[in-house]
């Protein structure tokens, strides 16, 4: 058995970064995920890396454009008030076609917000997040050993596409302890040959640039892009499905909440009601159809979100108005505790009992 | 025997810069300066947003166009992936003094072996004539149309004085384009910033005035005129930081460094 | 003596004002590719292959031959 260490998902991100050869990270601090700077800034030094302290987010994410543009393996985190200064540098990415890596350890928003755990930068990182027509790819890690095993995909995926990742964890899942092992198996890096590294002479000039005067060369650049994107989709969904068998109130979840999702659906299971739980991995491209395919056995869905009511809209358009779909969610740094998710299955359960007629109102009012 | 012509390090995209705009010397000077060191082959250039943002088009070596302001950022990322090679930003005044204040500042104060070409000509000359924070007391653009008053928007920014406060910087120089003398000057400070890069002493920054005659209404040749009578008094040329040469403010003479 | 890449001139006359010996001048006759009056020069034999012109000219029209 691969040798486990006590870590915190912060962390564990940094390690598996460095595992993947990134050496170079560029960050900015901001609570909850200054571990990662902070892992980075001890580390690097010691194995030829480059951590740098930026002036800002938004110089931090630029950075990463620049070292991406190099050709290396690049990293930045930050939470949800850094990554929205970042989002400028994260849409001129998307638009070079730029590999990067961005985490963001979620808090509670909008505007300052707090520094507790949230999941309402959900629309922020699976719609794009800055201006224009691009997708970030978006991996959800709910374990410590999911922060680092999603972060060596995460760079894997962003050179094998050529744009940039996220991993949208949150608070939570960013500071707690758990033993996660390392024992990865390590892809070698691609090759790089669009890379500014220099011409040495031997060809002509590379160029990375978002910028396209002419809109029918523009319009062309978003097409190919997007026919990138239908790649994505077709190739790279992941979700986890648990109790799922025969389940027909079907919980949708992802990071921290699908953990306390699991909690519920046992929960419920032992009084009789045939609970289970999707847990997207990949929240873009969204496994779509494994919650269509869901529709077959399912009476209802529940969206469990610590936002008010982001994930739903893709549990939504999933299901295709097949199933009532729920609402479950707590915002603004609170996570909803088993006991209201239990509530929560238990009313959908009673609501689309076979004779009844379906009320698609959100089933947790009382406990807000 | 040829005594001048087009350097390697630019390509035979013609400019879009409009008729006497300085723009085109720099480029050609920063070219000519890359032919004779001989580093086309390793050098980066990141471009900026303003009139010199179709930069990349023009230099033969590898290049990337850079958000508003951030071109020291994205060339502080270059510089740290491949420290081989030799890194500069071409930047206008909006992208440099304004919106990329902190990037400029900051790549200064950590001394990033960078080499910057900053081009001040005291105006947004793409989006048509915009008051820039380098526009003089009392000159008039569309968004300054009764001059540039102090009360209202403030003082123009003075960049190589400013970054000479800090004990980051290796090398800041004020030239001019708007003569044959001042260009000869140029190049060699243009030269001088990048051999500092090669020698590894660090951040090295070349504040250009350039003549904008579309957006400051008047012909090529008064434009070069008005650099000396107008721009000049107020950003005056030299040498603000040398250190291998030992040129520092006087605040940092007798071990404050 | 100097060499015009005519079609690139945008006939800014920064070369007229940097010439010593005033050999060059923008032509009212003719018109370029561009649509701008271009520099020209009156009498080559008179360069003294300074080559002021070609450092004043933005656009890299100028080559100078000795």
């Amino acid at each position: 058995m691969a040798e486990k260490v006590l870590m915190k998902g912060n962390e564990a991100i940094a390690e598996a970064a460095i595992l993947a050869g990134c050496r170079h990270y560029f960050g900015y601090p901001i609570t909850p995920q200054t571990e990662i700077a902070a892992y980075m800034a001890k580390r690097m030094p010691k194995i030829g890396g480059t951590f740098l302290q930026a002036e800002s987010e938004v110089a931090a994410i630029n950075m990463v454009y620049g070292a991406s543009s190099a050709g290396v393996r690049v990293m930045t985190s930050s939470s949800s008030p850094g990554i929205s200064l970042k989002s400028e540098g994260i849409s001129y990415l998307a638009g070079a076609d730029l590999p990067a890596v961005i985490v963001n350890a979620q808090r509670g928003g909008p505007g300052l917000g707090g520094i507790q755990p949230s999941q309402s930068d959900y629309f922020q990182a699976t719609r794009g997040g800055g201006h224009g027509d691009y997708h970030l790819i978006v991996l959800a890690p709910s374990s410590v050993q999911e922060m680092a095993s999603l972060t060596i995909k995460a760079f894997d995926l962003a050179d094998k596409w050529r744009a940039p990742v996220m991993i949208l964890a949150d608070g939570t899942t960013g500071q707690m302890m758990e033993p996660v092992s390392f024992d990865f198996e390590i892809s070698p890096q691609p090759e790089k040959p669009w890379a500014l590294t220099g011409t040495r002479g031997a060809r002509p000039h590379n160029i990375t640039n978002s910028l396209y005067l002419s809109p029918e060369v523009l319009e062309e650049k978003n097409f190919e892009r997007y026919r990138k994107y239908d790649e994505i989709i077709r190739t790279e969904k992941m979700a986890e499905e648990y109790r799922m068998e025969d389940a027909e109130i079907v919980l949708v979840a992802f990071g921290i909440a699908a953990r306390v999702s699991k909690n519920a659906v046992d929960a419920a299971r032992k009084e009789g009601v045939k609970a289970g739980l999707i847990r997207p991995i990949t929240l873009w491209p969204f496994p779509s159809d494994t919650l269509l395919k869901a529709t077959e056995k399912a009476r209802a869905f529940i969206s469990v979100e610590l936002s008010m009511g982001q994930l739903i809209e893709d549990v939504k358009l999933s299901t295709e108005c097949r199933r009532p779909v729920y609402l479950c969610n707590r915002a603004g740094g609170m996570i909803p505790l088993p006991d209201q998710i239990h509530r929560a299955i238990m009313e959908a359960h009673s609501a689309t009992a076979p004779g009844t007629s379906v009320s698609f109102s959100s089933c947790n009012k009382e406990d807000k | 025997m040829t005594v001048f012509k087009k350097p390697h390090a630019l390509t035979d995209a013609p400019f879009h810069y409009c008729p006497g705009c300085t723009h085109g010397i720099v480029h050609r000077l920063v070219a000519e300066v890359i032919d004779e060191l001989g580093i086309e082959g390793k050098t980066v250039g990141v471009a900026p947003v303003g009139c010199a943002v179709m930069a990349y088009d023009y230099f033969s070596c590898d290049m990337t166009e850079a958000a508003h302001g951030r071109a020291p950022a994205v060339a502080t990322g270059l510089k740290r992936a491949n420290p081989d090679n030799i890194v500069f930003t071409y930047q206008g005044d909006g992208d440099l003094a304004s919106i990329g204040t902190a990037e400029t500042v900051h790549a200064a104060a950590r001394n990033e072996n960078i080499t910057v070409f900053f081009i001040n000509n005291a105006i947004y000359g793409m989006t048509g004539g915009q008051m820039a924070p380098t526009s003089l007391v009392g000159q008039v653009t569309q968004t300054s149309p009764y001059g540039r008053d102090p009360s209202l928007c403030g003082y123009p920014v003075k960049i190589c004085e400013m970054l000479g406060e800090l004990e980051g910087p290796e090398y800041l120089e004020r030239v001019a384009v708007n003569n044959v003398k001042n260009v000869k000057t140029a190049y060699k400070a243009i030269k001088k910033a990048f051999q500092n890069q090669i020698d590894g002493r660090g951040f090295s920054l070349v504040e250009v005035l350039s003549a904008c005659p579309t957006n400051w209404g008047k012909t090529p040749s008064e434009a070069l005129k008005w650099i000396d009578t107008a721009m000049i008094p107020y950003y005056p040329l030299g040498v603000y930081r040398d250190r291998t040469a030992g040129i520092l403010p006087d605040s940092f003479k007798e071990g404050t460094v | 003596m100097v060499v015009f890449q005519e079609d690139l001139c945008k006939g800014c006359s920064l070369c007229v004002d940097a010439c010593p010996k005033h050999i060059l001048q923008i032509s009212m006759t003719r018109i370029n590719k561009k649509g701008h009056h271009p520099a020209e020069c009156i009498d080559q034999e008179k360069c003294i292959s300074c080559a002021f012109c070609a450092t004043m000219c933005p656009d890299c029209v100028i080559t100078v031959e000795r």
